[in-house]
């Protein structure tokens, strides 16, 4: 294994975990649903994306081996998790979820088909 | 309320094809790699399910219009069928054989009857799960 290699799937491996570790602190740290959303589907998707890469290149360099389904993965990772992380905001929306009391927007308050459940909740 | 799930509808649409093709290599690779039919079936099932969720109930039956109870029974007929088919060559039950077969596109391949025992047992947990979920989740 030679050593360019080695340090690119030590530095991959290092950053997926340390956006792993951004992400965890993110849902820790952040104060409404949307934030810790926001940092949970971005942060951890990269990281998970970087430690599967390095997989994926460690086996290649180590044994030659190419593992197509961590290819796969990492595909299904980066069109999945963001659509779930959508969803869930979505469905935290629509039940009603406070925002932070120092959010200065909201866009969705006056959308059409929002005031219906809006008046249910009162 | 009627909701708009387009992004959840397309997401769906081009994962469901991995998902698909992935069962079928995890129900093919289960000879010489982890897999087989029980994780391959829980994997379509899971795809099927998917669908489940981006659409409804009536439009999934329009695009697989599948008794899911008799598949139930086709893949216990295969189970059961590799098994007593071994008995027609004076040998005990469900004694398997296997060889390689020269086939026309994929040359030479090594066939064995287990997977067809396999298949019986892939169409039997796609069956199950898809018949209790569909139970659960109907409200008629």
């Amino acid at each position: 294994m030679n050593e360019i290699a080695n340090i690119a799937i030590i530095v991959l491996i290092i950053i997926g975990a340390f956006l792993s570790l951004v992400a965890a602190y993110g849902v820790i740290r952040l104060p409404d649903i949307y934030t810790r959303n926001h940092a949970a589907s971005k942060s951890a998707t990269l990281g998970v994306m970087s430690i599967l890469l390095g997989t994926l290149l460690f086996f290649y360099v180590k044994d030659g081996f190419f593992n197509s389904r961590v290819l796969l993965g990492i595909v299904f990772i980066f069109m999945t998790s963001p659509v779930a992380g959508h969803l869930i905001a979505r469905a935290a929306y629509n039940s009603g979820v406070k925002l932070w009391d120092q959010s200065v927007q909201d866009d969705l308050k006056n959308a059409p088909h929002m005031k219906k459940s809006a008046s249910k909740d009162q | 309320m009627k909701t708009n799930d387009v992004i959840l509808q397309t997401a769906t649409k081009v994962v469901l094809f991995i998902i698909v093709l992935f069962s079928i290599h995890i129900f093919f690779a289960g000879h010489y790699t982890p897999g087989g039919g029980f994780v391959g079936g829980l994997l379509t099932s899971g795809a099927i399910v998917l669908l489940l969720l981006a659409f409804d109930m009536k439009t999934v039956s329009k695009i697989l219009p599948v008794n899911y109870i008799h598949m139930i029974a086709i893949g216990l007929l295969f189970s059961i069928g590799t098994g007593a088919g071994a008995l027609l060559f004076n040998v005990p039950f469900l004694t398997h054989a296997f060889g390689h077969v020269e086939l026309p596109v994929l040359g030479d391949t090594s066939l064995h009857t287990a997977t067809l025992f396999d298949l019986g047992v892939f169409l039997v947990v796609v069956g199950v799960t898809m018949t209790i979920i569909q139970t659960i989740g109907e409200d008629e």
